[in-house]
């Protein structure tokens, strides 16, 4: 069944990709996928995992990505790549813990065999026996799996603070000391199960915590990889060379060819072409540039050839304005006080006190010493946060797998609880609101005859419209006709010719189209022969369900509003189709101000966006939302992810994360509960290792079963 | 006693055999796609295009 990779020879020079693949329903899908890559020349190796509906593709580094991607699509299913995080260190800190976890499992379990034959009634020699052979097997489990916290303890105490595994720390290796001395000095009750099932207890809650946990990625290493690594740039000579990106600097020409990305800002000197801004916009459709006309970096060249003359290179192009913004607004995020953070801080001298008061109060009221060691260690143990460790991770985990299934990702594990409180929300446009990529307007105005040499012209240009033509030609089932002579006009469109008749896509006054009243980006002219050329309107259409969400977004009471940094006109048609209130064209650090602006006065803003141009915005709002097709950047962004083309994910990831609090509240109300009836009986000295043994499990057990309730919360 | 003498180190050393064989599975990252391993199971093995291997 694991058949090793057929290539595994050529490892070493592979390149690996992920994608994200949202239609993954089956086994089916699964062996279609894997088999149809493997069969793919250039791919060593795809492996699917199911659980995070991603691929992950191995293949020769001749292949980039977007053919990769365009393989996966081929087989049948839309793909998205997804960034790094393939072994991070929070997959490493997962293993470092569930192995920890797995060594104190296994202790409790056999300690606990042993206690329970003690409790049972096992007398004397047996009882030594057992005692002694339960300190064989807890002492070094608890110096294996106890390093988590002993680790986190000291660090706390040795900056003066205070956490939740300082008390713990303190219980666990006090219990231990004490139920030692008391084997040693055969003594009648021993506490080494307490200790190792309290260790179990808490590292399970310390193991989902880390799953959920961020997987920190690097946004501004995202945000490089979007900016070319490099240009041409002319000499005196006009000798083009190969300068890197840091190398380039003001007053430099660059020759840019088509399909390039532009590697500083710059002015364009001379050439004719359009350039897709969407990474810094978002404005999807090509702006026609001629010379004169301003160029940023990390846009693309569409058409033809131009020379720019460098402005701002390096630190200050705009793309790595944007990057500065983003860092600094990744700071007010790492802020946020998660909920079991702030629980600790007011639990854990709670805990320390009382164990120190019942120590103080039972030698006051004339008990030995060991007694009240006795006494304090049982306060430590039973107060301990097994309970409380357990309730915010095993609610958070079980309510991200329900929103997995609905095809919601969650990247980081606080999300959840700052999404719940969210109160307003802002949409970008293009790519968020709308689909992102245009789609014919109506039905195409073309006859049968003209249909397979639209879409052969359609098919030769990498012009947005033109493929979204071809898609949607190709769609209706079309056979490209067989052009000849075909040329692309730099900043006009595509030229051929069938059967001695001329065919044009483009621009309209170019093919002799009557120009569009409004709205002419998002429209292009076709002409064959001497028929009446045709005007084709193309729009970015809503996602299927835009209305459906932003309304019940209205009815969980957060107010949508839309910050675009589009054309005006294109915005506020959409705005006024969802009823929502809309502002245009902002650049990032508009948007970012807007957020702020918000913030400051007291609102907690949820973000959804998906551009470059929305990473500064996604940053800075309180939770923000991406959609799996958006740019490195927004996807590095943004705390959650939502897969498809429809947007109620993000709507149902709100419910689910109120959910999700509320339950997260009542586990708290449990646990506490829990120790409000334990902790008098502990002080009061009647706690035997089977009572603290059954309350710890109890307790736990109680708050892992209500978490289960939010199997259901993602709808 | 003596039951007890051989069946307590049995018990260990068969919980420890367990415990080493979860150690390996982690590390061997049988756990990073659980539901995926579920479906795996209904995929028919014969692939047609590296036959020879199998």
């Amino acid at each position: 069944m694991n058949a090793p990779a057929p290539a595994a020879v050529a490892a070493e020079r592979c390149a690996t990709s992920q994608f994200s693949v949202p239609t993954l329903h089956c086994a089916g899908c699964i062996a279609k996928l894997e088999g149809g890559l493997a069969a793919t020349p250039g791919v060593i190796d795809a492996r699917v995992n199911f659980t995070a509906k991603r691929v992950r593709v191995t293949h020769l580094p001749e292949l980039d990505t977007g053919a990769v991607r365009a393989a996966i699509a081929r087989i049948g299913f839309p793909a998205e790549p997804f960034l790094g995080e393939a072994d991070g260190a929070a997959s490493r800190e997962s293993r470092e813990l569930v192995k920890a976890l797995a060594v104190a499992g296994f202790a409790a379990m056999n300690v606990m065999l042993l206690s329970v034959s003690v409790w049972s009634g096992a007398e004397g020699a047996t009882r030594q026996l057992f005692h002694w052979l339960s300190a064989m097997i807890a002492l070094p489990a608890v110096a294996y799996a106890g390093r988590p916290f002993f680790r986190s303890a000291w660090a706390a105490l040795r900056h003066g603070r205070t956490n939740m595994d300082v008390p713990i720390s303190i219980g666990v290796v006090l219990a231990c000391g004490l139920s030692l001395y008391e084997t040693a000095t055969g003594g009648h009750d021993a506490y080494f199960d307490g200790a190792v099932m309290l260790l179990f207890f808490l590292l399970a809650g310390r193991f989902l915590d880390s799953v959920m946990r961020a997987r920190a990625q690097d946004s501004a290493g995202a945000l490089l990889r979007q900016t070319a690594p490099g240009a041409q740039v002319l000499d005196k000579q006009n000798v083009p060379q190969w300068r890197a990106a840091e190398e380039v600097a003001p007053n430099m020409r660059m020759l840019v060819a088509a399909g390039d990305r532009l590697a500083a800002d710059g002015v364009v000197e001379s050439g004719t072409s359009s350039v897709d801004r969407s990474l810094i916009t978002g404005e999807s459709v090509p702006e026609t540039v001629t010379a004169g006309s301003k160029v940023l970096a990390g846009t693309i060249n569409m058409d033809g050839p131009l020379i720019v003359k460098v402005t701002a290179a390096g630190e200050n192009t705009a793309i790595a304005d944007i990057a500065r913004l983003m860092e600094a607004a990744g700071g007010t995020k790492s802020r946020y006080v998660r909920i079991a953070d702030r629980a600790a801080r007011l639990y854990a001298p709670a805990v320390h006190s009382l164990a120190a008061l019942s120590f103080l109060g039972w030698m006051l009221a004339g008990a030995g010493v060991h007694q009240a060691v006795l006494i304090a260690v049982a306060v430590l143990i039973i107060t301990c946060p097994c309970a409380l460790g357990l309730a915010v991770p095993v609610a958070q985990v079980v309510a991200s797998g329900a929103l997995m299934r609905a095809g919601v990702l969650i990247k980081d594990g606080s999300a959840l609880e700052r999404l719940a409180e969210a109160d307003v929300a802002l949409f970008d446009k293009t790519g968020t609101l709308t689909l992102g990529r245009p789609t014919p307007f109506d039905t195409l105005p073309l006859t049968a005859e003209e249909k397979p040499v639209a879409l052969a012209l359609a098919r030769a240009s990498r012009h947005p419209l033109s493929r979204a033509l071809a898609a949607a030609l190709e769609a209706e089932g079309i056979q490209a006709a067989t052009l000849a002579d075909m040329i692309e006009q730099p900043g006009l469109g595509i030229e051929g010719h069938v059967d001695g008749m001329r065919a044009r896509l483009g621009r309209a006054d170019w093919v002799g189209a009557e120009q569009p009243a409004e709205g002419a980006a998002l429209s292009t002219g076709f002409v064959l022969g001497s028929a009446p050329a045709r005007l084709l309107r193309f729009e970015d259409a809503l996602r299927p369900d835009a209305e459906t969400a932003v309304a019940r977004l209205r009815s969980q009471g957060l107010a949508p509003a839309i910050l675009s940094g589009d054309r005006a006109q294109a915005v506020a048609a959409i705005g006024h189709q969802l009823a929502v209130e809309a502002t245009a064209e902002l650049s990032p650090a508009d948007k970012f101000a807007a957020i702020e602006r918000l913030a400051a006065s007291g609102r907690r803003v949820l973000m959804v966006g998906d551009g470059l141009n929305d990473g500064p915005a996604l940053k800075a709002a309180h939770v923000s939302i991406a959609p799996s097709s958006a740019s490195d950047v927004g996807q590095t962004a943004a705390d959650l992810l939502f897969l498809g083309d429809r947007l109620m994910p993000v709507p149902v990831a709100i419910a689910a994360a109120r959910r999700t609090m509320a339950v997260v509240r009542q586990n708290f109300a449990l646990a506490i509960g829990y120790n409000v009836l334990a902790v008098p009986l502990a002080i009061a000295g009647y706690v035997t290792p089977l009572i603290a043994a059954l309350a710890m499990s109890g307790s736990s057990l109680i708050v892992v079963a209500n978490a289960l309730r939010l199997r259901s919360a993602a709808r | 006693m003596n039951g007890l003498a051989l069946l307590i180190p049995i018990a260990l050393l068969l919980g420890l055999a367990g415990l080493g064989a979860f150690f390996w599975s982690v590390k061997s990252g049988q756990f990073e796609d659980m539901d995926g391993a579920a479906m795996r199971v209904l995929i028919d093995d014969e692939a047609p295009a590296e036959g020879p291997d199998e």
